[in-house]
């Protein structure tokens, strides 16, 4: 705990902020700036890790510890300082081209080893430094420099991908909403383990308006599936039931409350999380919004120092001199 | 019976099979009961890269080499003296190294007409007259061990398993061994397995009586001990060495020892010992590839471990760009690559020095890094702590660059004494006001190692140029050329020993000039060349990046220099370009050491020009 409360400002660093104006990674710099000095850990003792990418950026406006590394390649070092450093909080930042295409080997592993971070996959749908190429998450036909004629890969559904890759702490977010994704954060921290926060993210510049429905009075109302822990998944005109096996999205009007499915985050069962995951695609006409697997289990760095503390107390701390003068000797004189 | 005992100054011995057959654990236990013995001693396993090739194929052979003498030497034998060979297969794939007048050891039972045709001999060499200048030896090793256990009730399979004992044991008579290492190896190998205990001892034993008891072997060998500097010994591989010498460094800087890896021969050995020794506060991180393993060892350098990545030549391909990164960021980081014959998959099990290059020059940018070479089994220790001193100091990645045939390869090893090792303590950036994350050191030109969890030393660092000072980013060109040249600066300006050479009358004009593994060989060449009368110095880098300040004045003294190396010329490359001085090389990329003979050779061709 630091002596004295820390604020906001204790959090924002010297850098001018040099991302487009209107770009979605200023509210959400603003949002986890104003969330730090909740987490109760003194600044020195968080480390903000970044791939590179608009977003990989971030960790430069934070008055913490920080490394801008290399494209896709944040999760490895995290996670070599993680297991060598269990005592700090470590934070990923990523985007959806940095996780997801050259970095989807580190994030997968990251995840299913369960390692003690924090991973906030700014998804813009589109490589934003690189001048607006298609990304692993922009929709099948995406017209842009690199496709003119459209993009013909099928995308990846982040949330779906980390489940796959048994992340047990999986939730999305979005830029503009701050209350929601403060809740978010606040629950991720308390998380020990591996937990991807998906946001989605506005770039003004190459996809805008990207999540343009999920904002706008009229269409988020219908759009937005809340997912609060223990209440019916529903936006105020739809709601999620089960039929013949699997997630629907349906109208309010046509099913009684009660059918509707009650939101349980921690359910064991990861079938449960992922087919909430695949009740969006492409088109963002219903999408959850929440945590969808809140499910604890053993932390990696943990159980790695653990297996030393075992065998220092089975053995002994290591003896120099022993180790060097063990096995077959023979003396020279 | 009485037989006759002759004194030998040195025999190499090769154990040859199926890989199936265990001739690695055959040498490796006459290894440990020649060394126990005072003799001085250098292996060299030799094995294929498939785990299991199809059973009695040229493919599928096996071998485990060793030389040991009453003096000191350098290299694990040119030729054997004395051939075991468990199958027609590693006779015929063995034969051509052998010079007239060797001893052959056959598994008589292995040469069957099926077995035969499988590798091509058209008539059994036991019989043809084919080996009619050898001192051929063919005893019924399988039946002999197999009716040796029958009261055990074993399957046939297990039965003829224990074979290898039996030859081990005959050879143990050859040479007057220490048969109470290998029983008391075997009782604590098969501690849970009696039945296998009891047939691997029973054909050991059978082994030594048939060289007692038969005709056939009439003359047994007995090898005096080694005048070796007095001390306590053991028998020590590269790859075990170098885990040592890392394990020693991290107790001798209190800096945890953290290593990232990603399993690939001849380096996973590596991974494999240090995964041992946990009590040591050793975190070993199996990593999804190299990349990650890299990476991981980079975070841990930061967060103020000792970072180290171990690898081969195609997983540094893939860590090219991290080791980059680990260059802006200018924190510590070791980099060990062991390698193998390539380019690609190449000869993996095989040896070759063919990754200088790559590791001097193989990133993007002015991407300058520490390059040590150890030059035997036993150096790797001694290496790996200077690697850890200078990665520390200059806050620098270092290269090791060891390969297969010093990593596999064993010999004695001094054990030094605890106190005498290097003090390697490191200092972490304190708390202070106004830090500057890229104020340079004036004597190393180091940046600060500020670890967090250092109060009030929040800062940002990252692979995009940085401000000098500063460490804010900066695209000024005056700033980047000057970044630049103060990372190269540093590299050069490492603090290492001038290179030794040895002349020994001040009067050679001719120069011999090695790097890495090559060591054995090259030594062993010119002491015979010297027995000779012929005038010759020598001298071995370890370190190559930098290069000794004295090596400059060292290349002018002399009228030749060859450069024998395990590739195409790649140190006489930056040898040429540093100090524009004309080198001979000599190069073989066979994926096996040098021989002393060939390296004869090639000196006699140009002291002789
Ligand atoms: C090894 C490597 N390859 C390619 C690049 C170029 N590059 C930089 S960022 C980027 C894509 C970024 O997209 P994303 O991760 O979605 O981040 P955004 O800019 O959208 O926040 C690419 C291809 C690079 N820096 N390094
Ligand atoms: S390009 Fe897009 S993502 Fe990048 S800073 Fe500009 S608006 Fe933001
Ligand atoms: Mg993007």
């Amino acid at each position: 705990m630091t002596d004295i409360a820390l604020t906001k400002k204790n959090f924002t660093s010297d850098q001018e902020v040099k991302w487009c104006p209107g770009c979605g990674d200023y509210s959400i710099l603003s949002t986890v700036q104003s969330f730090l000095p909740e987490l109760g850990v003194p600044r020195e003792n968080i480390v903000f890790i970044s791939g590179i990418g608009c977003s990989s950026r971030f960790p430069y406006y934070l008055e913490t510890f920080g490394i801008h590394s290399i494209h896709g390649r944040a999760p490895t070092l995290a996670t070599g300082l993680a297991i060598s450093r269990p005592d700090l909080s470590i934070f990923v930042i990523t985007g959806d081209g940095d996780a997801l295409s050259i970095g989807g080997n580190h994030l997968i592993h990251a995840l299913r080893r369960n390692v003690n971070l924090k991973i906030l996959l700014f998804n813009n749908r589109i490589y934003g430094l690189t001048k607006g190429q298609y990304s692993p998450t922009s929709e099948q036909g995406k017209i842009t420099k690199s496709t003119p004629a459209g993009s013909l890969d099928t995308p990846f559904n982040p949330i779906s991908l980390a489940l796959g890759a048994e992340a047990s702490f999986v939730a999305r977010s979005i830029d503009s909403d701050r209350k929601h994704l403060t809740e978010i954060l606040r629950a991720a921290s308390l998380f020990n383990g591996s937990a991807l926060i998906e946001i989605y993210q506005n770039c003004p510049i190459f996809n805008d308006d990207a999540y343009q429905i999920l904002k706008d009075g009229e269409t988020k109302n219908s759009a937005i599936l809340q997912l609060v822990q223990g209440q019916p998944i529903k936006s105020q005109t739809h709601g999620v039931i089960y039929q013949e096996g699997s997630m629907k999205v349906v109208e309010l009007e046509s099913v009684s409350e009660s059918e509707l499915v009650i939101h349980n985050a921690n359910n064991p069962d990861p079938s449960y999380a992922f087919a909430l995951s695949r009740l969006s695609a492409s088109v963002l006409d219903h999408v959850p919004i929440g945590i969808f697997r809140n499910v604890s289990r053993a932390e990696y760095a943990g159980q790695v120092n653990d297996q030393i503390a075992e065998a220092i107390a089975e053995q002994g701390p290591g003896d120099l001199e022993s180790l060097l003068t063990g096995g077959d000797t023979w003396e020279v004189k | 019976m009485t037989k006759t005992v002759v004194p030998l100054h040195q025999v190499t011995i090769r154990f040859a099979g199926d890989s199936g057959d265990g001739m690695q654990l055959t040498g490796d236990r006459f290894t440990m009961d020649t060394a126990s013995l005072g003799n001085d001693i250098s292996t060299l396993p030799n094995y294929p890269a498939e785990i299991r090739a199809p059973q009695g194929t040229l493919p599928g052979v096996s071998s485990f080499q060793l030389h040991f003498a009453d003096h000191h030497i350098q290299t694990p034998g040119d030729a054997p003296d004395v051939l075991v060979a468990m199958n027609p297969a590693a006779l015929k794939a063995n034969i051509r190294d052998l010079p007239r007048g060797a001893t052959i050891i056959v598994d008589r039972d292995e040469f069957s007409p099926r077995n035969l045709t499988k590798v091509g001999y058209e008539s059994n060499p036991l019989e043809d007259g084919s080996l009619d200048s050898y001192k051929v030896h063919a005893v019924a090793l399988t039946s002999i061990t197999v009716a040796a256990v029958s009261e055990l009730n074993l399957t046939r399979k297990d039965a003829e398993r224990s074979k290898n004992m039996f030859a081990l044991g005959l050879l143990t008579w050859m040479y007057h061994r220490d048969t109470k290492s290998t029983e008391n190896f075997l009782a604590a190998k098969f501690a849970k397995k009696p039945d296998l205990l009891a047939a691997n001892l029973i054909a050991f034993k059978s082994g030594w009586n048939y060289g007692e008891a038969t005709e056939d072997f009439a003359v047994s060998y007995e090898i005096a001990p080694a005048k070796m500097p007095p001390g306590k010994y053991r028998n020590m591989s590269g790859n075990v060495a170098i885990s040592y010498g890392l394990i020693a460094a991290s107790s001798r800087s209190n800096l945890k020892l953290f290593l990232g890896s990603y399993p690939i021969t001849p380096a996973s050995d590596i991974l494999h010992e240090l995964s041992k020794h946990k009590k040591f506060g050793v975190i070993t991180f199996q990593a999804e590839d190299e990349i990650a393993a890299v990476g991981s060892a980079l975070g841990a350098s930061y967060g103020g471990a000792l970072g180290v990545t171990t690898t081969s030549g195609p997983g540094i391909a893939l860590k090219a760009e991290m080791i980059g990164l680990a260059v802006m960021l200018e924190l510590p980081l070791i980099i060990i690559d062991v390698q193998r014959g390539g380019p690609s998959t190449g000869l993996p099990t095989k040896t070759e020095q063919a990754d200088l290059l790559q590791v001097m020059f193989g990133r993007n940018g002015e991407s300058p890094a520490a390059v040590l070479a150890p030059s035997t089994a036993s150096d790797c220790f001694d290496i790996a702590m200077e690697a850890v001193r200078i990665a520390t100091t200059y806050r620098v990645p270092v290269f090791i660059l060891s390969d297969g045939y010093i990593a596999n390869g064993s010999e004695p090893w001094r054990i030094p004494e605890v106190a005498d090792l290097p003090d390697l303590r490191v200092e972490f950036a304190k708390s202070q006001e106004n830090f500057l994350p890229y104020e340079r050191d004036a004597k190393t030109l180091a940046r600060p190692w500020a670890i967090p969890g250092t109060k009030g030393m929040e800062h940002r660092i990252g692979g995009v140029e940085k401000a000098d000072k500063t460490g804010a980013i900066s695209y000024d060109p005056v700033n980047h050329d000057l970044m630049v040249r103060a990372r190269a600066a540093k590299v050069a300006g490492i603090e290492i020993p001038d290179l030794e050479v040895d002349d020994p009358n001040n009067d050679a004009k001719v120069l011999l000039l090695g790097w890495g593994s090559t060591f054995g060989p090259i030594s062993a060449a010119v002491e015979a060349l010297r027995l000779n009368g012929e005038k010759i110095a020598q001298a071995h880098l370890r370190y190559i990046n930098p290069f000794p300040k004295n090596l400059g004045q060292i290349l002018s003294k002399y009228d030749r220099v060859i450069v024998p190396e395990m590739n195409l010329g790649q140190l006489a490359m930056l040898l040429r370009s540093e100090f524009l001085k004309d080198i001979t090389g000599y190069n073989r990329v066979r994926g096996l050491p040098f021989s002393t003979v060939e390296l004869i050779e090639a000196a006699m061709a140009v002291l002789h020009d």
